[in-house]
């Protein structure tokens, strides 16, 4: 399960949360859903949002912002959920929204700048220069690498 | 790997599992002909397949056993060495099997050691038969029936399944088997499982649909789909059910051996092992079945000359047997052996602090025999040698607790043991109770609920508080009471007495959760948590309802860990124990009895220095010179006021705490017992008061620990020079060995109180291996006098050991003699204190350990 392979070009599902622009390489990605009567789960983890129904399958709601330390959405609205698989097991990663589809090449993603917090350096694959903005490439796996640390209490 | 030989491995080591029961039922009978011939006729199967496939080492071997039962067959009589020796080349036969399955090839190796002995067998046999017991020894027909299957193997499987389904091989002569079943993978038995699974929401889901529409033309077929989903749910189901004889097919086998090597004759009687339940909780069992019979053959039963002395029939019997209950299985392990040693399973418990001597004296045999269940209880090899009983009985119930079954012990001393299980049929769909809570809704499993209650005030379902903790008063028990949401970590403000009370039991303990409202049962499809959830232990697993929504499905077993304190103080102490293992000593709570004597303040003393509360009629309290005394047990015992200011009361009741040690009892005269709290003993503003040791924060409350220790040479003057049996341990500080636990346990408060931690060890051996342990210890004190090795040879080894040796060592002792302290001073104790002298103790250890601190 490597995230670079054949050829150089990667394709990335682009999400934004906040400002920031991320992208998670497509193969990894099942689907865009909106998520809906999610069940909020008592004494999980502080990233899990929540578990859902899909089509007779349990999806594990993974609350992007919190697992990135990146601070609660201010305003309500429609959030969205790009849904991966793990292990056999379904999982729902919430961002603000989807963008399109890129395709890039990966010789040109750039290392972590040094003083990326460590929170987001971990699940990094590296950084993205496009247009105006940087996109920040997802480690798939190691975003659902998530302990029961913080629930243990 | 080849289809071929994947098939081979598989099916012959079905067949061998056949063998290993059908030879040892032989053994028993060998007479019968038929069992002989079922065995035969899957050696020779295995043999000629061997041929076909080019396993010579399997075939020579396999051919070698063949012609040593061909030998039984012709009527040379089984000797239980040679059905040893075949026994032992099956065990090869399996293990080069093994081999095969992972190399895909005949392991290398030989097996000239079995076949000789094999052969040589084979030769004292004699060539020609010597008779012929009932003359129906099957020769010819049998030998038909083989080389059928020698020359097509594929023909085998069909048999082979059937030998699978039914315990052995005698299922196929009951005329079933034969074409009548086909292999399946377990996997596409899974596959159908969860397709049903998801077939079940959606017909639930189409249902709540319709629900809601009353006149709707897909009302009519909907039900019919309804129906055949039900029909079709339960085949499937079927076709996941098998007989717990598969599980005991390898136990005839088990005691065979363990009878042999132990020298005990031992009749297995299996009764039900058609008896049927889903795979998946067979699997579960399989182990610990195992591992009781073995206890059973092992330590149950004794040895022949044992029986014998006992009045016994000589022959020991392990009885399994299996039958269905409502939607459970009940098996049950029993032996006629010798039963459970109460006394040494107290005496462990004591010893392992799973419960305080005190405590340990009130409690029935039944209760004491569940000890066998405490967490790490059996692992201590003193047990396991001399009683014998309990290797790894936690670990049983672990296994047994998690596929939501109980497990109970009944033992009668001399007569015998008996294990019953009682454990769900399917652990696939259960029947639950959705509630609400915190406003989301929990499913909660309906094999856990007693009852529903709707408490109100002023019915015979009473909430009652002691204290902050709110019990439920059920006809004339007292039930702990939790709600949900807080064992949920949920916020919730309601009002206990608007909720609903779910009355839940597991194991021996039975509790209330309130929730705010109960729904219906449901027949839920369990799925297993996602893994980044599976941690927590209030949840077994989630599922999908009806109306689609996905719910948690909450875990008896959690609740009532969570739950488990005072009420039901074994299982609960034994956790404590585990909690206190995990979160080191410095947590530790102490059980405190809080009372009030001659002044509203309240006092308090550690629950376990207390033999017993009570309270006497104050007409029987007697004045005998000058010292008020009760009749109590057939002795006088003195009444001991804390004060002036705590009065004897002239009528009514009066409750008095009862200290006791060995024969001796004393009570102490409160006005009123107000509680039993577990908290940390803590004790803040220590005392000059006598008898009394400071003040502690006890639920929030400043409250004054009471020294037990001043007031019992009030009553006895003599307390403190008498000796006591064994101890045990907390690890500090100060390492306090003393083989008295009233000793232990009062010194402790002291020590503590003077601002030290103390680890208690209730012998010299044990205050060693503490040490060896790694325990970092500033200061050891040492009783004088304790059974085995006493203190000065501790001392002594403790000196010896360059380790140790600066290591200061005081002395307690009843008698302080120049010669003692001579003989004490050469053993290498720093000090000699007399037991009664707490402050002399107290500025011995100040001295020591600021010598210490020097050095």
């Amino acid at each position: 399960m490597t995230e670079r392979n054949e050829g150089s070009l990667q394709e990335y599902v682009t999400a934004t949360i906040g400002s920031q622009l991320f992208g998670l390489p497509i193969r990894r990605v099942q689907d865009v859903f909106m998520p809906e009567r999610v069940t909020r789960v008592p004494l999980a983890p502080p990233e899990i949002a929540g578990v859902l129904n899909m089509r007779g399958r349990i999806v594990t709601l993974i609350d992007l912002r919190r697992r990135l330390g990146l601070p609660d959405r201010a305003e309500s609205g429609p959030v969205m959920a790009i849904g991966v698989e793990s292990r056999g097991e379904s999982y729902g990663l919430l961002i603000d929204a989807v963008g399109e589809v890129l395709k890039l090449d990966i010789e040109a993603r750039e290392a972590n700048p040094v003083n990326l917090d460590p929170e987001l350096a971990r699940v990094s694959a590296g950084i993205h220069r496009l247009d105006g903005q940087l996109l920040m490439a997802l480690d798939v796996d190691r975003l659902l690498d998530i302990g029961p640390r913080a629930a243990a209490a | 790997m080849d289809d071929l030989l994947r098939e081979f491995v598989t099916e012959t080591n079905e067949s061998l599992d056949v063998v290993d029961v059908e030879l040892v039922r032989f053994e028993q009978e060998p007479n019968n002909a038929e069992i002989l011939g079922n065995v035969f006729r899957l050696v020779h199967t295995i043999k000629g397949t061997c041929g076909f496939l080019a396993l010579p080492r399997l075939e020579a071997l396999a051919h070698a056993a063949e012609a040593l039962m061909g030998k039984f067959r012709d009527g040379v009589p089984a000797t239980s060495e040679a059905v040893t020796v075949i026994l032992a080349s099956i065990d090869r036969i399996k293990s080069i099997l093994e081999g095969i399955e992972r190399d895909q090839r005949e392991p290398e190796g030989s097996d000239a050691d079995l076949i000789g002995r094999l052969e040589q067998l084979c030769e004292q046999a004699g060539p020609s038969p010597k008779f012929d017991p009932d003359g129906e020894v099957p020769t010819a027909p049998e030998l038909l029936v083989s080389e059928e299957t020698y020359e097509r193997p594929e023909a085998t499987a069909p048999q082979a399944a059937a030998a699978k389904d039914g315990s052995t091989a005698h299922k196929d002569e009951d005329g079933k088997g034969g074409g009548q079943s086909i292999r399946v993978t377990v996997e596409t038995l899974e596959q159908l499982m969860t397709m049903v699974s998801e077939l079940v929401l959606t017909r639930n889901q189409l249902l709540e649909i319709v629900r809601r529409h009353a006149e709707s033309e897909f009302k009519a077929p909907l039900q019919r789909l309804s129906n055949v989903t039900a029909e079709l749910q339960e085949g499937v189901m079927k076709t996941r059910m098998q007989p717990i004889g598969n599980a005991w097919q390898k136990l005839p086998r088990v005691v065979r051996d363990l009878s042999t090597e132990l020298g005990k004759h031992i009749d297995l009687e299996m009764l039900g092992a058609e008896t049927e339940l889903d795979r998946q909780v067979l699997d579960l069992i399989k182990d610990p079945l195992t591992h009781m019979v073995r206890n059973s053959a092992d330590h149950g039963l004794e040895t022949p000359a044992e029986r014998r002395a006992a009045g016994k029939p000589e022959r020991g019997r392990i009885r399994l047997s299996a039958y269905h209950e409502g939607g459970f299985i009940v098996i049950q392990i029993a032996d006629d052996g010798r039963g459970l040693d109460t006394a040494r399973i107290k005496a462990k418990a004591i010893a392992q602090g799973l419960v305080s001597e005190a405590d340990a004296q009130k409690l029935t045999e039944a209760q004491i025999h569940k000890f066998i269940f405490a967490p790490g209880f059996s692992t201590a090899s003193m047990v396991t040698n001399i009683s014998g009983r309990g290797v790894g009985m936690d670990v049983v119930r672990n296994n047994i607790d998690q596929i939501g079954g109980a497990i109970d012990v009944k033992s009668v001393a001399g007569a015998g043991l008996s294990f019953t299980i009682k454990i769900p049929l399917t652990l696939a769909i259960v029947a639950a109770l959705i509630v609400q809570a915190g406003g989301d809704h929990f499913a909660i499993p309906q094999l856990a609920v007693v009852e529903l209650v709707r408490a109100r005030s002023g019915t015979d379902h009473r909430i009652e508080r002691i204290r902050d903790t709110a019990v439920l008063r059920l006809r004339d028990k007292l039930l702990p009471l939790a709600r949900l949401t807080t064992l949920l970590g949920m916020d919730d403000k309601s009002d206990l007495e608007s909720g609903y009370i779910v009355v839940a039991q597991v194991g021996s303990q039975t509790f209330g959760v309130v929730v705010d409202g109960v729904f219906h049962t449901e027949e839920i499809v369990v799925k297993p948590m996602s893994s980044k959830l599976r941690h927590i232990a209030m949840f077994s697993g989630n599922t999908i309802l009806g109306d689609g929504s996905v719910i948690m499905i909450v875990d008896p077993n959690g609740i009532a860990q969570a739950i488990g304190s005072a009420v039901n103080s074994q299982m609960a102490a034994a956790q404590a124990v585990e909690a206190e293992r995990r979160e080191g000593p410095a947590e530790q709570a102490t059980s405190l009895l809080v009372f009030r004597a001659g002044a509203p303040q309240a006092k308090a003393v550690p629950l376990s220095l207390i033999t017993r509360l009570e309270e006497v009629d104050a007409r029987t309290i007697e004045l005998s010179n000058g010292r008020h005394m009760v009749q109590y047990r057939g002795q006088l015992m003195p009444l001991v006021r804390m004060n002036e200011s705590v009065r004897v009361r002239g009528e009514g009741a009066q409750p008095l705490l009862v200290f006791s040690d060995g024969a001796r009892s004393m009570a102490l005269v409160v006005d009123e017992i107000v509680d039993i709290v577990e908290d940390r003993l803590d004790i803040q503003v220590a005392s000059d008061n006598a008898g009394v040791l400071g003040s502690a924060i006890v639920k929030g409350q400043a409250t004054e620990i009471i020294d037990v220790g001043h007031f019992l040479p009030l009553a006895f003057e003599d307390w403190f020079r008498r000796k006591e049996a064994p101890a045990r341990a907390k690890r500090q500080t100060v390492l306090l060995v003393d083989d008295s636990p009233f000793f232990r346990n009062m010194l402790t408060p002291v020590l503590q109180a003077a601002g030290y931690k103390v680890t208690a060890a209730a012998s010299a051996a044990e205050a060693l291996s503490l040490i060896k342990d790694g325990g970092a210890f500033d200061i050891v004190i040492t009783d004088v006098e304790m059974p085995e090795m006493d203190g000065y040879q501790l001392a002594e080894t403790l000196r010896a050991d360059a380790q140790t040796a600066a290591l200061p060592v005081i002395a307690l002792a009843s008698a302080v003699s120049a010669e003692a302290i001579e003989r004490g001073r050469r053993a290498g104790f720093h000090d000699f204190v007399a037991k009664f002298d707490r402050q002399g103790l107290i500025a011995s250890l100040k001295e020591q350990s600021e010598l210490g601190q020097v050095a």
